[in-house]
Protein backbone atom coordinates (compact mmCIF):
# COMPACT_ATOMS: atom_id res chain seq x y z
CA UNK A 1 0.00 0.00 0.00
CA UNK A 2 1.78 3.41 -1.33
CA UNK A 3 0.93 6.39 0.63
CA UNK A 4 -0.07 9.59 -0.69
CA UNK A 5 1.36 12.69 0.89
CA UNK A 6 -0.75 16.30 0.63
CA UNK A 7 1.63 17.36 -1.46
CA UNK A 8 1.40 13.88 -3.76
CA UNK A 9 -2.16 15.06 -4.44
CA UNK A 10 -2.11 18.77 -4.70
CA UNK A 11 1.09 18.01 -7.54
CA UNK A 12 -1.27 15.61 -9.29
CA UNK A 13 -4.52 18.30 -9.12
CA UNK A 14 -1.82 20.64 -10.10
CA UNK A 15 -0.98 18.84 -13.05
CA UNK A 16 -4.93 18.22 -14.50
CA UNK A 17 -5.46 21.88 -13.26
CA UNK A 18 -3.91 23.23 -16.78
CA UNK A 19 -6.35 21.41 -18.40
CA UNK A 20 -9.12 23.02 -16.83
CA UNK A 21 -7.24 25.96 -17.69
CA UNK A 22 -6.62 25.06 -21.59
CA UNK A 23 -10.42 23.91 -21.97
CA UNK A 24 -11.51 27.25 -20.60
CA UNK A 25 -9.59 29.30 -22.41
CA UNK A 26 -10.81 27.21 -25.92
CA UNK A 27 -14.18 27.66 -24.94
CA UNK A 28 -13.95 31.58 -24.03
CA UNK A 29 -12.34 32.01 -27.31
CA UNK A 30 -14.32 29.62 -29.54
CA UNK A 31 -17.50 30.74 -27.68
CA UNK A 32 -16.30 34.64 -28.47
CA UNK A 33 -16.48 34.34 -31.65
CA UNK A 34 -19.17 32.21 -32.76
CA UNK A 35 -21.00 34.71 -30.11
CA UNK A 36 -19.74 37.63 -32.29
CA UNK A 37 -20.67 36.18 -35.34
CA UNK A 38 -23.97 35.26 -34.36
CA UNK A 39 -24.41 38.78 -32.87
CA UNK A 40 -23.84 40.31 -36.61
CA UNK A 41 -26.42 37.93 -37.92
CA UNK A 42 -28.96 39.25 -35.32
CA UNK A 43 -28.02 42.67 -36.02
CA UNK A 44 -28.22 42.28 -39.23
CA UNK A 45 -29.63 39.35 -40.83
CA UNK A 46 -33.29 40.62 -40.43
CA UNK A 47 -36.25 38.73 -38.69
CA UNK A 48 -35.55 35.23 -39.58
CA UNK A 49 -32.24 35.51 -38.77
CA UNK A 50 -32.91 37.22 -35.84
CA UNK A 51 -35.35 34.90 -34.47
CA UNK A 52 -33.70 31.84 -35.44
CA UNK A 53 -30.82 33.17 -33.10
CA UNK A 54 -33.03 33.88 -29.77
CA UNK A 55 -33.89 30.04 -30.70
CA UNK A 56 -29.97 29.10 -30.78
CA UNK A 57 -29.63 30.82 -27.25
CA UNK A 58 -33.23 29.49 -26.09
CA UNK A 59 -31.87 26.11 -26.75
CA UNK A 60 -28.92 26.32 -25.27
CA UNK A 61 -29.82 28.28 -21.96
CA UNK A 62 -32.68 26.09 -21.42
CA UNK A 63 -31.25 22.60 -21.57
CA UNK A 64 -28.32 21.58 -19.12
CA UNK A 65 -24.67 21.66 -20.13
CA UNK A 66 -24.38 18.48 -19.14
CA UNK A 67 -27.17 16.91 -21.88
CA UNK A 68 -25.19 18.97 -24.79
CA UNK A 69 -22.13 17.45 -24.09
CA UNK A 70 -23.89 14.10 -23.94
CA UNK A 71 -25.03 15.32 -27.30
CA UNK A 72 -21.88 16.24 -28.45
CA UNK A 73 -19.90 13.30 -27.61
CA UNK A 74 -22.70 11.04 -28.90
CA UNK A 75 -23.82 13.00 -31.56
CA UNK A 76 -20.65 13.59 -33.86
CA UNK A 77 -20.19 9.83 -33.47
CA UNK A 78 -22.94 9.47 -35.70
CA UNK A 79 -21.59 10.56 -38.49
CA UNK A 80 -18.98 8.22 -38.38
CA UNK A 81 -16.06 10.57 -36.77
CA UNK A 82 -14.12 9.25 -33.85
CA UNK A 83 -14.78 11.68 -31.46
CA UNK A 84 -12.44 12.11 -28.35
CA UNK A 85 -13.47 13.94 -25.36
CA UNK A 86 -11.27 16.37 -25.86
CA UNK A 87 -13.00 17.34 -29.09
CA UNK A 88 -16.59 17.05 -27.73
CA UNK A 89 -15.90 19.08 -24.88
CA UNK A 90 -14.29 21.59 -27.03
CA UNK A 91 -17.28 21.60 -29.52
CA UNK A 92 -20.43 21.77 -26.77
CA UNK A 93 -18.58 23.87 -24.79
CA UNK A 94 -17.87 26.35 -27.53
CA UNK A 95 -21.42 26.35 -28.41
CA UNK A 96 -22.44 26.65 -24.95
CA UNK A 97 -20.44 30.14 -24.78
CA UNK A 98 -21.06 31.88 -27.54
CA UNK A 99 -24.61 31.24 -26.73
CA UNK A 100 -24.72 32.83 -23.32
CA UNK A 101 -21.97 35.70 -25.21
CA UNK A 102 -23.95 36.73 -28.19
CA UNK A 103 -27.17 37.35 -25.43
CA UNK A 104 -24.98 39.47 -22.84
CA UNK A 105 -23.45 41.42 -26.06
CA UNK A 106 -26.93 42.00 -27.57
CA UNK A 107 -28.43 43.37 -24.24
CA UNK A 108 -25.03 45.73 -24.58
CA UNK A 109 -25.80 46.83 -28.06
CA UNK A 110 -29.55 47.30 -26.98
CA UNK A 111 -28.31 49.71 -24.44
CA UNK A 112 -26.78 51.90 -26.66
CA UNK A 113 -29.41 54.92 -27.47
CA UNK A 114 -31.61 54.91 -29.84
CA UNK A 115 -30.17 58.32 -31.13
CA UNK A 116 -27.07 57.26 -31.34
CA UNK A 117 -28.25 55.33 -34.10
CA UNK A 118 -29.93 57.52 -35.97
CA UNK A 119 -27.77 60.69 -35.26
CA UNK A 120 -24.97 58.64 -37.10
CA UNK A 121 -27.16 57.12 -39.67
CA UNK A 122 -28.38 60.75 -40.35
CA UNK A 123 -24.52 61.19 -40.83
CA UNK A 124 -24.92 59.03 -43.86
CA UNK A 125 -22.75 56.45 -42.20
CA UNK A 126 -23.52 52.79 -43.41
CA UNK A 127 -24.00 49.73 -41.12
CA UNK A 128 -20.45 48.65 -40.09
CA UNK A 129 -19.04 52.42 -39.78
CA UNK A 130 -21.98 53.26 -37.46
CA UNK A 131 -20.72 50.11 -35.62
CA UNK A 132 -17.54 50.92 -35.76
CA UNK A 133 -17.13 54.26 -34.93
CA UNK A 134 -20.31 54.80 -32.47
CA UNK A 135 -22.17 52.07 -30.90
CA UNK A 136 -19.38 49.04 -30.69
CA UNK A 137 -16.98 51.59 -28.71
CA UNK A 138 -19.61 52.09 -26.37
CA UNK A 139 -21.16 48.71 -26.07
CA UNK A 140 -17.59 46.86 -25.34
CA UNK A 141 -17.23 49.25 -22.49
CA UNK A 142 -20.30 48.35 -20.98
CA UNK A 143 -19.70 44.47 -21.95
CA UNK A 144 -16.43 44.25 -20.52
CA UNK A 145 -17.92 43.29 -17.24
CA UNK A 146 -20.26 40.94 -17.66
CA UNK A 147 -18.26 39.34 -19.95
CA UNK A 148 -15.47 38.48 -17.50
CA UNK A 149 -18.19 37.73 -15.20
CA UNK A 150 -18.97 35.09 -17.63
CA UNK A 151 -15.75 33.63 -17.42
CA UNK A 152 -16.33 31.91 -14.35
CA UNK A 153 -19.44 30.15 -15.33
CA UNK A 154 -17.00 29.21 -18.40
CA UNK A 155 -14.85 27.69 -16.00
CA UNK A 156 -16.63 26.15 -14.15
CA UNK A 157 -18.42 24.32 -17.19
CA UNK A 158 -15.41 22.95 -17.61
CA UNK A 159 -15.65 20.68 -15.08
CA UNK A 160 -18.75 18.81 -16.73
CA UNK A 161 -16.10 17.63 -19.18
CA UNK A 162 -15.14 15.12 -16.57
CA UNK A 163 -18.16 13.17 -16.68
CA UNK A 164 -17.71 12.24 -20.91
CA UNK A 165 -14.33 11.52 -19.49
CA UNK A 166 -12.32 14.42 -20.21
CA UNK A 167 -9.08 14.43 -17.54
CA UNK A 168 -9.53 17.49 -15.82
CA UNK A 169 -9.29 18.90 -12.62
CA UNK A 170 -12.93 17.44 -11.22
CA UNK A 171 -12.02 14.22 -13.59
CA UNK A 172 -8.49 14.01 -12.03
CA UNK A 173 -10.13 14.70 -8.47
CA UNK A 174 -12.03 11.37 -8.50
CA UNK A 175 -9.31 9.15 -10.08
CA UNK A 176 -6.85 10.22 -7.50
CA UNK A 177 -9.84 9.92 -4.51
CA UNK A 178 -10.31 5.76 -6.13
CA UNK A 179 -6.39 5.54 -5.36
CA UNK A 180 -5.91 7.51 -2.25
CA UNK A 181 -9.29 6.20 -0.26
CA UNK A 182 -8.68 10.05 0.89
CA UNK A 183 -12.23 11.51 -0.82
CA UNK A 184 -12.56 14.15 1.54
CA UNK A 185 -8.96 15.69 1.33
CA UNK A 186 -9.21 15.26 -2.20
CA UNK A 187 -12.50 17.11 -3.06
CA UNK A 188 -11.42 20.24 -0.49
CA UNK A 189 -8.81 20.29 -2.65
CA UNK A 190 -10.28 20.05 -5.44
CA UNK A 191 -12.63 22.81 -4.42
CA UNK A 192 -10.26 24.91 -3.20
CA UNK A 193 -7.89 24.77 -6.44
CA UNK A 194 -11.24 26.06 -8.62
CA UNK A 195 -11.69 28.99 -6.14
CA UNK A 196 -8.44 30.14 -6.23
CA UNK A 197 -8.87 30.14 -10.23
CA UNK A 198 -12.28 31.65 -10.11
CA UNK A 199 -11.94 33.98 -7.18
CA UNK A 200 -9.25 36.97 -8.89
CA UNK A 201 -11.80 36.50 -12.31
CA UNK A 202 -14.92 37.48 -10.14
CA UNK A 203 -13.13 40.11 -8.02
CA UNK A 204 -12.07 42.14 -11.03
CA UNK A 205 -15.77 41.26 -12.90
CA UNK A 206 -16.94 43.02 -9.74
CA UNK A 207 -14.14 45.74 -9.58
CA UNK A 208 -14.91 46.18 -13.07
CA UNK A 209 -18.32 46.61 -12.72
CA UNK A 210 -18.09 49.13 -10.17
CA UNK A 211 -15.87 51.20 -12.24
CA UNK A 212 -18.67 51.39 -15.33
CA UNK A 213 -20.97 52.08 -12.93
CA UNK A 214 -19.09 55.00 -11.57
CA UNK A 215 -18.22 56.25 -14.64
CA UNK A 216 -22.06 56.42 -15.73
CA UNK A 217 -23.19 58.11 -12.55
CA UNK B 1 -27.80 6.81 -39.68
CA UNK B 2 -30.50 5.62 -38.58
CA UNK B 3 -32.74 6.96 -35.32
CA UNK B 4 -34.91 4.94 -33.23
CA UNK B 5 -36.73 7.21 -30.74
CA UNK B 6 -39.54 4.65 -30.44
CA UNK B 7 -36.40 2.54 -28.65
CA UNK B 8 -36.14 4.96 -25.94
CA UNK B 9 -39.71 6.22 -25.15
CA UNK B 10 -40.69 2.58 -25.05
CA UNK B 11 -39.45 3.08 -21.38
CA UNK B 12 -41.32 6.00 -20.65
CA UNK B 13 -42.03 4.94 -17.25
CA UNK B 14 -38.72 5.39 -16.05
CA UNK B 15 -38.59 8.88 -17.98
CA UNK B 16 -41.49 9.81 -16.05
CA UNK B 17 -40.21 8.81 -12.71
CA UNK B 18 -36.77 11.17 -13.57
CA UNK B 19 -39.29 13.81 -14.50
CA UNK B 20 -40.52 13.68 -11.04
CA UNK B 21 -37.67 13.26 -9.32
CA UNK B 22 -35.81 16.39 -11.23
CA UNK B 23 -39.54 18.44 -10.45
CA UNK B 24 -39.18 17.57 -6.58
CA UNK B 25 -35.49 18.04 -6.27
CA UNK B 26 -36.08 21.57 -7.53
CA UNK B 27 -38.95 22.16 -5.31
CA UNK B 28 -37.16 21.32 -2.80
CA UNK B 29 -34.57 23.39 -3.62
CA UNK B 30 -36.53 26.49 -4.39
CA UNK B 31 -38.24 26.31 -0.91
CA UNK B 32 -35.16 25.56 1.40
CA UNK B 33 -32.90 27.54 -0.99
CA UNK B 34 -34.80 30.55 -1.10
CA UNK B 35 -35.33 30.52 2.57
CA UNK B 36 -32.11 30.13 3.04
CA UNK B 37 -31.16 32.97 0.44
CA UNK B 38 -33.71 35.52 2.27
CA UNK B 39 -31.68 34.45 5.97
CA UNK B 40 -28.19 35.00 4.70
CA UNK B 41 -29.64 38.22 3.12
CA UNK B 42 -30.56 39.11 6.17
CA UNK B 43 -27.77 38.41 7.47
CA UNK B 44 -25.25 40.02 5.47
CA UNK B 45 -27.27 42.96 5.20
CA UNK B 46 -27.98 44.34 8.68
CA UNK B 47 -26.04 41.11 11.04
CA UNK B 48 -23.11 41.64 13.14
CA UNK B 49 -19.87 41.59 11.48
CA UNK B 50 -18.68 38.13 11.76
CA UNK B 51 -21.88 36.59 10.46
CA UNK B 52 -21.72 38.69 8.06
CA UNK B 53 -17.94 37.76 7.29
CA UNK B 54 -19.31 33.97 7.28
CA UNK B 55 -21.77 34.78 4.92
CA UNK B 56 -20.06 36.42 2.93
CA UNK B 57 -17.28 33.20 2.51
CA UNK B 58 -20.35 31.06 2.40
CA UNK B 59 -21.65 32.98 -0.67
CA UNK B 60 -18.12 33.48 -2.15
CA UNK B 61 -17.14 29.77 -1.53
CA UNK B 62 -19.95 28.65 -3.77
CA UNK B 63 -20.17 31.36 -6.23
CA UNK B 64 -16.35 30.24 -7.25
CA UNK B 65 -16.36 26.59 -7.55
CA UNK B 66 -18.56 23.67 -9.80
CA UNK B 67 -21.84 22.91 -8.37
CA UNK B 68 -20.14 19.05 -8.90
CA UNK B 69 -17.51 19.13 -7.37
CA UNK B 70 -19.95 20.85 -4.40
CA UNK B 71 -22.05 17.81 -5.23
CA UNK B 72 -19.34 14.99 -5.38
CA UNK B 73 -17.73 16.95 -1.98
CA UNK B 74 -20.95 15.97 0.36
CA UNK B 75 -21.61 12.69 -1.34
CA UNK B 76 -17.58 11.61 -1.50
CA UNK B 77 -16.02 13.15 1.06
CA UNK B 78 -18.47 13.89 3.95
CA UNK B 79 -18.36 9.97 4.51
CA UNK B 80 -14.40 9.95 5.06
CA UNK B 81 -15.38 13.02 8.30
CA UNK B 82 -17.95 10.73 9.53
CA UNK B 83 -21.30 11.76 7.80
CA UNK B 84 -23.04 9.43 5.41
CA UNK B 85 -25.76 10.42 3.00
CA UNK B 86 -28.50 8.97 0.29
CA UNK B 87 -27.65 10.40 -2.93
CA UNK B 88 -31.24 12.15 -3.00
CA UNK B 89 -30.07 13.49 0.76
CA UNK B 90 -26.52 14.81 -0.73
CA UNK B 91 -28.36 16.27 -3.49
CA UNK B 92 -30.96 18.28 -1.84
CA UNK B 93 -27.96 19.80 -0.05
CA UNK B 94 -25.96 20.70 -2.49
CA UNK B 95 -28.52 21.92 -4.70
CA UNK B 96 -30.07 24.17 -0.93
CA UNK B 97 -26.43 25.13 -0.70
CA UNK B 98 -26.34 25.95 -4.32
CA UNK B 99 -29.43 28.21 -4.93
CA UNK B 100 -29.39 29.61 -1.45
CA UNK B 101 -25.67 31.30 -2.47
CA UNK B 102 -26.95 32.48 -5.44
CA UNK B 103 -30.27 33.98 -3.48
CA UNK B 104 -28.65 35.58 -1.46
CA UNK B 105 -26.43 37.83 -3.68
CA UNK B 106 -29.89 38.17 -5.73
CA UNK B 107 -31.93 39.18 -2.67
CA UNK B 108 -29.01 41.57 -1.20
CA UNK B 109 -29.30 43.53 -4.38
CA UNK B 110 -33.02 43.64 -3.94
CA UNK B 111 -33.09 44.84 -0.42
CA UNK B 112 -30.09 47.53 -0.92
CA UNK B 113 -32.18 49.20 -3.57
CA UNK B 114 -35.08 50.21 -0.96
CA UNK B 115 -35.06 53.81 -0.09
CA UNK B 116 -33.89 54.66 3.43
CA UNK B 117 -37.22 56.77 3.75
CA UNK B 118 -39.56 53.39 4.01
CA UNK B 119 -37.49 51.92 6.55
CA UNK B 120 -37.98 54.99 8.45
CA UNK B 121 -41.39 55.37 8.05
CA UNK B 122 -41.71 52.45 8.99
CA UNK B 123 -40.14 52.65 12.60
CA UNK B 124 -41.71 55.74 13.09
CA UNK B 125 -44.46 53.73 13.03
CA UNK B 126 -43.33 51.83 15.74
CA UNK B 127 -43.09 48.53 13.97
CA UNK B 128 -40.15 46.33 15.53
CA UNK B 129 -36.89 45.54 13.39
CA UNK B 130 -38.55 41.79 11.91
CA UNK B 131 -42.24 43.55 11.23
CA UNK B 132 -40.11 46.34 9.45
CA UNK B 133 -38.02 43.32 7.70
CA UNK B 134 -40.60 40.93 6.85
CA UNK B 135 -43.70 43.86 5.50
CA UNK B 136 -41.33 47.17 3.96
CA UNK B 137 -38.35 45.83 2.87
CA UNK B 138 -38.80 41.95 1.77
CA UNK B 139 -41.69 42.22 -0.50
CA UNK B 140 -40.07 44.96 -2.68
CA UNK B 141 -37.15 43.59 -2.81
CA UNK B 142 -38.48 40.03 -3.80
CA UNK B 143 -40.78 41.45 -6.75
CA UNK B 144 -37.50 43.98 -7.87
CA UNK B 145 -35.41 40.99 -8.33
CA UNK B 146 -37.51 38.18 -9.05
CA UNK B 147 -36.61 38.15 -13.04
CA UNK B 148 -33.41 37.30 -11.84
CA UNK B 149 -34.62 35.02 -9.10
CA UNK B 150 -36.44 33.01 -11.44
CA UNK B 151 -33.18 32.59 -14.14
CA UNK B 152 -31.36 31.16 -11.46
CA UNK B 153 -34.25 28.74 -10.07
CA UNK B 154 -34.05 27.10 -13.66
CA UNK B 155 -30.12 27.18 -13.86
CA UNK B 156 -30.48 24.91 -10.48
CA UNK B 157 -32.99 22.65 -12.08
CA UNK B 158 -31.10 22.58 -15.30
CA UNK B 159 -27.97 21.94 -13.07
CA UNK B 160 -29.56 19.15 -11.30
CA UNK B 161 -28.72 17.06 -13.99
CA UNK B 162 -25.37 16.05 -12.76
CA UNK B 163 -27.16 14.39 -9.55
CA UNK B 164 -27.27 11.18 -11.74
CA UNK B 165 -23.77 11.35 -11.30
CA UNK B 166 -23.96 9.96 -7.91
CA UNK B 167 -26.79 7.76 -8.78
CA UNK B 168 -29.71 10.05 -7.98
CA UNK B 169 -32.63 8.29 -10.48
CA UNK B 170 -33.63 12.03 -11.85
CA UNK B 171 -34.33 12.81 -15.75
CA UNK B 172 -30.55 12.63 -16.83
CA UNK B 173 -29.65 9.58 -15.08
CA UNK B 174 -33.08 7.73 -16.34
CA UNK B 175 -32.01 8.53 -20.43
CA UNK B 176 -28.51 7.25 -19.06
CA UNK B 177 -30.39 4.09 -17.61
CA UNK B 178 -32.17 3.65 -21.01
CA UNK B 179 -29.03 3.86 -23.59
CA UNK B 180 -27.30 1.95 -21.35
CA UNK B 181 -29.77 -0.75 -22.02
CA UNK B 182 -30.36 -0.48 -25.71
CA UNK B 183 -27.25 1.40 -26.72
CA UNK B 184 -29.25 4.50 -28.52
CA UNK B 185 -27.36 6.94 -26.78
CA UNK B 186 -28.43 10.35 -28.67
CA UNK B 187 -31.38 9.61 -29.06
CA UNK B 188 -32.15 8.69 -25.10
CA UNK B 189 -30.15 12.51 -24.62
CA UNK B 190 -31.97 14.22 -27.58
CA UNK B 191 -35.05 13.17 -25.42
CA UNK B 192 -34.22 13.93 -22.29
CA UNK B 193 -32.57 17.07 -23.45
CA UNK B 194 -36.30 18.02 -24.90
CA UNK B 195 -37.90 17.24 -21.42
CA UNK B 196 -35.94 19.79 -19.60
CA UNK B 197 -36.20 22.18 -22.55
CA UNK B 198 -40.14 22.02 -21.81
CA UNK B 199 -39.84 21.93 -18.24
CA UNK B 200 -37.23 24.95 -18.58
CA UNK B 201 -40.22 27.03 -20.32
CA UNK B 202 -43.02 25.45 -18.09
CA UNK B 203 -41.04 26.16 -14.80
CA UNK B 204 -40.46 29.80 -16.13
CA UNK B 205 -44.15 30.48 -16.81
CA UNK B 206 -45.34 28.88 -13.45
CA UNK B 207 -42.68 31.02 -11.27
CA UNK B 208 -43.63 33.92 -12.86
CA UNK B 209 -47.20 33.24 -11.90
CA UNK B 210 -46.48 32.33 -8.36
CA UNK B 211 -43.84 34.98 -7.50
CA UNK B 212 -46.99 38.14 -7.71
CA UNK B 213 -49.47 35.46 -5.84
CA UNK B 214 -47.90 34.30 -3.17
CA UNK B 215 -44.07 36.00 -2.58
CA UNK B 216 -44.65 39.97 -2.80
CA UNK B 217 -48.13 40.45 -3.80
CA UNK B 218 -49.17 42.66 -6.74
Amino acid sequence: MVDFSLWDILRNLLMALRWTVVLSLIAFVGGGLVGGLLLFLRLRGGSVMNRAVGFYVQLFQGTPLLMQLFLAYFGIALFGIDVSAWTAASVALTLYTSAFLTEIWRGCVASIPKGQWEASGSLALSFSEQMRHVVLPQAVKIAIAPTVGFLVQVIKGTALASVIGFVELTKAGSMISNATFQPFVVFSCVALLYFVLCFPVSLYAKNLERKSHGRRA
Amino acid sequence: MEFDFGAVLVDWRLLAKGVAWTVGLTAIATLIGMAVGVACAWARASGPAWLRWIVGSYVELIRNTPFIVQLFFIFFGLPAAGVKLTPETASVIAMVMNLGAYATEIIRAGIEATPKGQIEAAVSLALNKVQVFTRVVLPPALKKVWPAMVSQIIIVMLGSAVCGQISTEELSYAANLIQSRNFRAFEAFIIATLIYLALAVGLRRLLNWAGPKFFFGR
